[in-house]
């Protein structure tokens, strides 16, 4: 790709008096928008470009050449599960008949209606719980909902003392920020050594102010944590309910169920355990699943099959209220659904045990090279802390090669880094999730290339700490980029 | 290895201050300003501001770090060190030099609860 | 052996071998046993690609085609072929938040490009990354303005907000628990004299009002900002994005957010999404603005680059104190925006909106000429949409013409004798005649 010629932005190839589109000539005549009151239209010119199709066409290819995606490469991005997103479910959810104005008669949407319902009982049979909502756009929108389920839980029962949740230290950011914008204090539970919550720590923070605890299991450094049943048992004793953040969900699948491990609330990120594509950062969809009891609480509207087979939408009275515009990111659960068809009882569960299987057998095959804080199995993803010390890692010597050096250094290989400086227990965090979809042909070739980066950073430390060399652009200056913000092309 | 400034009086959190008077300098130690790395912008309350011993006042912000500002002590805010609007880089240059607010302290006892420079320099070891 | 898992029997069982266990069910040997689910999934066994385009293609059969004058903040605009077509680049579609500047330029690049558009648009200095719809993007808005005002806790909202949007940030605001207060509709706007009474009150942290309203009307804001400002609260505008090209900007309103759904711009009705939030506000309130933003800098060779900036604010290094929990929005949609106006153009935005105008008004003149409508509110202003009292029962009235093959307007709520209907560029007057015939 030549980024000297096809480099500029869409407003740098506008040619005044070209256009990009077509419009059927009106047949009505007589109306016109200057009719409109002066002071209530537009004032200012717009900046936007006259382009003609080919231009734009060319320039948004081109710039496609410049992205990495699943299709390009291997993505071990930790804690995003980037699965391969199969191509049938992006023609079946294209299918002119799912395109539907949300307020269509619900007698003419029934496939509609029943993909979601499909989907709902699907996951509800996965998970172990009772109901499920799909109304939540992304996994975030899904903790806050599934929140909103738990403080609606104790309100409903006159209980308004509960203003706490409690959250692991090594948590996902979402899950404190969800809390908090849910109108909680969010209390932080410490990790043990091992990355498990530390029920000793967490005890003497039960009491009757906790509203619930979130947790994900396994745990974003990968493992499982073997105490939740009696961390259940604890939040439950003391009142609170469990969430499980289900971002870590792919692992689990067809072993070992939230709703049976204790969960009360859960959410489900189609984007990753079901395949549907992450889009460059949505759209996701993060439907929440409760146990039974608390159905009645789930947002509006909600999707019912009736007694005679149909399916219809309806309002709850005491449900938390409404958190979307309507159904939600209904395409993408149209490809969960053709996704969740394909696997069948069958593969489901195979999906997770070969994303177990493909983790583990990174991590032992990397451990020479880089410093592994925790022993033992791991589940679908797991961490490293930098780099051994022999290899350049040692953290004591201020030009050690970082976790940020050796990610730099991957994208000259071909290869997306994985998830960097996360969780915060260790300085040089390191976390891969490899996903099942991937071989043992690319993982052997994925971890050839990291060994060959850490004898580079043992033998030319400035190559690597200058990386990438290879790739479109080069190391980015960024604290340029919050001290000049320009956030449009007229700040250029 | 980070300097430390004998007179000063430290908080555990990295927060120094330096009194003259009635009034107490309180900014970010230089061990704070380097494990941050690039400061790009200050989060400072406003002049007439209460702050209190142990509490958030705002924030210091870096590329991928965000810190929250505890005072020191408790009093009201005289003075905020407006350079840090346009420069907060400044806290990089010298994190001692460059106080973030000026306060008129309410409760000088207050500075018996801190660290004297011996003490911090053990904690950031 | 299955399409998506590459595993053959022999690399699994060396694999076990490097980890040195016997089975893939050795993986799950610390999980309790009594955790662990000992029968089948309950779930259809699995499909082949024929059988899954069956099941779906049959679905897809039960949904009715209907001819649509509906709107109500979802509106059946014209998208090029060139925008679905560029969206599927699996590039794009198949990569994840660009964390990776350096292999990420496609998706900095068109955020950037959609950001510079949406800004430009409503006036504003800037734009983020996108949030989920513009139900959501209202909340965040609301959560802005209490933000800002730190002491303040209570934000008024216009009644001629879309319903969606009103029952959406009140979920917010009463979990979030801020004080949301509903300014009263006088004759289908606003009553400003009561926005102006609880504003000199000096306990408001904001002011959001929608452009066209619920109801279809444009409504003049003249005053409101200067008012908002002169007692230190925010004023904030929710605008159909379309529109924006041809009404007066919240930035020409004197607004500090602007706020809605840029489905509108070339994104399908998709039966509920996925559409698009816009959130753009100035310079002053970046730091309160939750979701990603792009911003250009340069790399290690001094060439102009994109990288996600001033991630301080996010949830992932703020936590509880970050602006927002929002995390992945609807970042692809930033594609169909950008791609859609970079076709367009002004002249195409426009001629969207002249001919939505021209058939709206030709489609409300000539019901109210059957004498079975009237207006709602008496004669008002409006651009594609409009609600009208219908004589007979409006339930009955749309559905029997459902039955006939058109989306006759969304059920006006709260007004149970009301229809509101929308007219785009996509309804003929063939079709529009067609529809009156048929009334």
């Amino acid at each position: 790709m030549n980024n000297v010629y096809y480099g500029k932005l869409v407003f740098e190839l506008s040619k005044p008096g070209r256009v990009g589109y077509s419009l059927p000539k009106s047949e009505i005549s007589g109306y016109s928008l200057n009719e409109l009151p002066e002071a209530l239209q537009r004032q200012g010119k717009t900046i936007l470009p006259e382009c003609d199709e080919l231009t734009v066409v060319r320039h948004y290819t081109n710039m496609s050449n410049n992205n990495f995606g699943v299709d390009t490469g291997f993505y071990p991005l930790g804690s995003c599960t980037m699965k391969y997103n199969p191509k049938i479910n992006e023609e079946l959810c294209a299918l002119p008949a799912f395109n539907r104005h949300p307020s269509t008669p619900v007698e003419f949407v029934q496939g509609s209606l029943k993909v979601y319902d499909e989907v709902q009982k699907t996951l509800s049979e996965i998970s172990g719980l009772s109901r499920f909502t799909l109304n939540p756009y992304a996994g975030a929108h899904g903790e806050l909902t599934g929140l909103m389920v738990i403080k609606s839980y104790h309100q409903q029962r006159g209980d308004n003392a509960r203003t706490k949740i409690i959250v692991p230290n090594s948590a996902h950011g979402t899950n404190p920020a969800s809390a908090a914008v849910a109108g909680f204090k969010v209390v932080e539970v410490k990790s043990l050594a091992d990355g498990t919550v530390d029920v000793e720590d967490l005890k003497p923070l039960l009491g009757p102010d906790v509203a619930g605890m979130m947790m994900t299991n396994p745990n974003t450094l990968g493992i499982f944590e073997r105490n939740i049943p009696e961390i259940a048992r604890l939040v439950h004793d003391c009142g609170g309910l469990m969430y499980y953040d289900g971002a870590n969900l792919n692992p689990m699948l067809g072993v070992c169920r939230p709703g049976d491990m204790g969960f009360d609330v859960m959410h489900i990120n189609l984007h990753k355990t079901f395949s549907t594509p992450h889009g460059g950062g949505g759209p996701g969809s993060g439907p929440v699943g409760v146990r039974k009891g608390l159905e009645h609480l789930l947002p509006n509207p909600q999707v019912e099959k009736l007694a005679d087979g149909s399916y219809t939408l309806q309002c709850g009275k005491n449900s938390l209220g409404s958190i979307s515009t309507f159904l939600s990111n209904f395409t993408v659960i149209i490809r969960a659904y053709a996704y969740l068809l394909s696997l069948g009882k069958e593969n489901v569960p195979m999906a997770g045990k070969l994303s177990v299987l493909n983790a583990n057998y990174i991590k032992e095959c990397l451990r020479s090279h880089y410093e592994l804080p925790i022993e033992g199995l791991c589940k679908h993803e797991f961490v490293f802390d930098g780099l051994r010390p022999e290899f350049g890692g040692d953290h004591h010597d201020d030009s050690h090669v970082t976790t940020l050096d050796v990610a730099k250094r991957l994208l000259d290989y071909g290869f997306h880094a994985p998830t960097i400086y996360f969780p915060l227990l260790f300085h040089e965090a390191l976390m891969i999730e490899p996903t099942e979809t991937e071989s043992k042909d690319t993982l052997d070739d994925f971890i050839a290339v990291m060994k060959r980066i850490a004898e580079e950073a043992r033998d030319d430390r400035e190559m690597v700490k200058t990386a990438p060399h290879h790739t479109p652009i080069r190391r980015l200056d960024d604290v340029k980029a919050v001290r000049e913000p320009k956030f449009t092309f007229k700040n250029l | 290895m980070a300097k430390v400034i004998e007179g000063l009086f430290y908080a555990e959190s990295h927060e120094y201050v330096r009194v003259e008077g009635e009034y107490g300098y309180v900014g970010i130690t230089d061990y704070a300003q380097s494990q941050l790395g690039n400061v790009v912008y200050v989060d400072m309350p406003e002049v007439d501001d209460e702050v209190t011993a142990g509490e958030e006042f705002g924030a210091v912000e870096s590329v991928k770090a965000a810190s929250d500002l505890f005072s020191p002590v408790s009093g009201t805010v005289v003075e905020i060190n407006e350079a840090l609007e346009e420069q907060p880089e400044l806290i990089n240059a010298d994190a001692f030099e460059n106080w973030i607010i000026k306060v008129k302290l309410s409760d000088p006892s207050e500075l018996d609860n801190l660290l004297d420079a011996k003490a911090y320099e053990a904690i950031c070891e | 052996m299955f399409k998506y898992f590459p595993h053959t029997t022999d690399d699994i069982q060396q694999m076990l071998g490097v980890i040195g266990v016997q089975s893939l069910d050795d993986l799950y040997a610390e999980i309790p046993e009594e955790l662990k689910l000992k029968r089948d999934l309950d779930i259809p066994s699995e499909k082949s690609e024929v059988e899954v385009r069956k099941i779906i293609g049959d679905l897809t059969a039960q949904n009715k085609p209907l001819l649509c004058f509906a709107g109500g903040g979802v509106y059946d605009h014209y998208t090029p072929s060139v925008v679905p077509f560029l969206a599927s680049r699996s590039e794009f579609s198949t990569s994840y938040t660009p964390y990776q500047a350096e292999i990420s330029q496609g998706t900095l690049q068109y955020i950037f490009e959609y950001q510079t558009m949406m800004a430009d648009l409503t006036g504003m200095d800037l734009s983020n990354a996108s949030m989920y719809d513009g139900t959501t993007a209202t909340a965040e808005a609301i959560m802005m303005c209490v933000a800002q005002a730190k002491k303040r806790n209570k934000v008024l909202i216009s009644a001629t907000s879309n319903p969606q949007v009103l029952r959406v940030v009140e979920t917010y605001a009463h979990y979030h628990e801020v004080e949301l207060v509903k300014v009263p509709a006088k004759n289908g706007i606003m009553d400003k004299d009561i926005a102006r009474e609880l504003i000199e009150k000096n306990d408001v942290a904001g002011l959001i009002v929608s452009q066209p309203n619920y109801y279809g009307i444009i409504e003049d804001f003249t005053g409101l900002a200067d008012l908002c400002h002169a007692h230190k609260a925010l004023f904030a505008i929710n605008t159909m994005a379309s529109a924006l090209g041809v009404l007066r900007s919240p930035g020409e309103w004197g607004a500090d957010i602007a706020c809605g759904d840029a489905q509108s711009l070339g994104i399908p009705m998709n039966y509920g999404g996925p559409y698009i939030g816009y959130l753009c506000t100035k310079n002053e309130l970046v730091r309160k603005m939750p979701g990603r933003l792009v911003g250009a800098t340069t790399d290690a060779d001094g060439r102009r680059a994109f990288v996600l900036t001033m991630q301080a604010r996010e949830q992932h290094i703020r936590r509880e104190k970050a602006t927002s929990n929002i995390c992945t929005a609807q970042g692809f949609m930033c594609l169909f925006v950008a791609s859609y106006l970079s076709l367009m153009g002004e002249k195409g935005l426009r001629e969207v909106n002249e001919q939505s105008y021209a058939g709206a008004h030709y489609l409300h003149n000539a019901l109210l000429k059957t004498g079975k409508f009237e207006d709602a509110f008496g004669p008002q202003t409006f651009l594609n949409e409009f609600t009208v009292r219908v004589k007979c029962d409006a339930k009955t009235l749309r559905k029997t013409l459902a039955e006939r093959g058109f989306l006759f307007g969304v059920e006006t709520e709260g007004m149970p004798d009301c229809l509101t209907i929308a007219v785009t560029e996509m309804r003929s007057k063939q079709e529009i005649d067609s529809l009156i015939s048929n009334l």
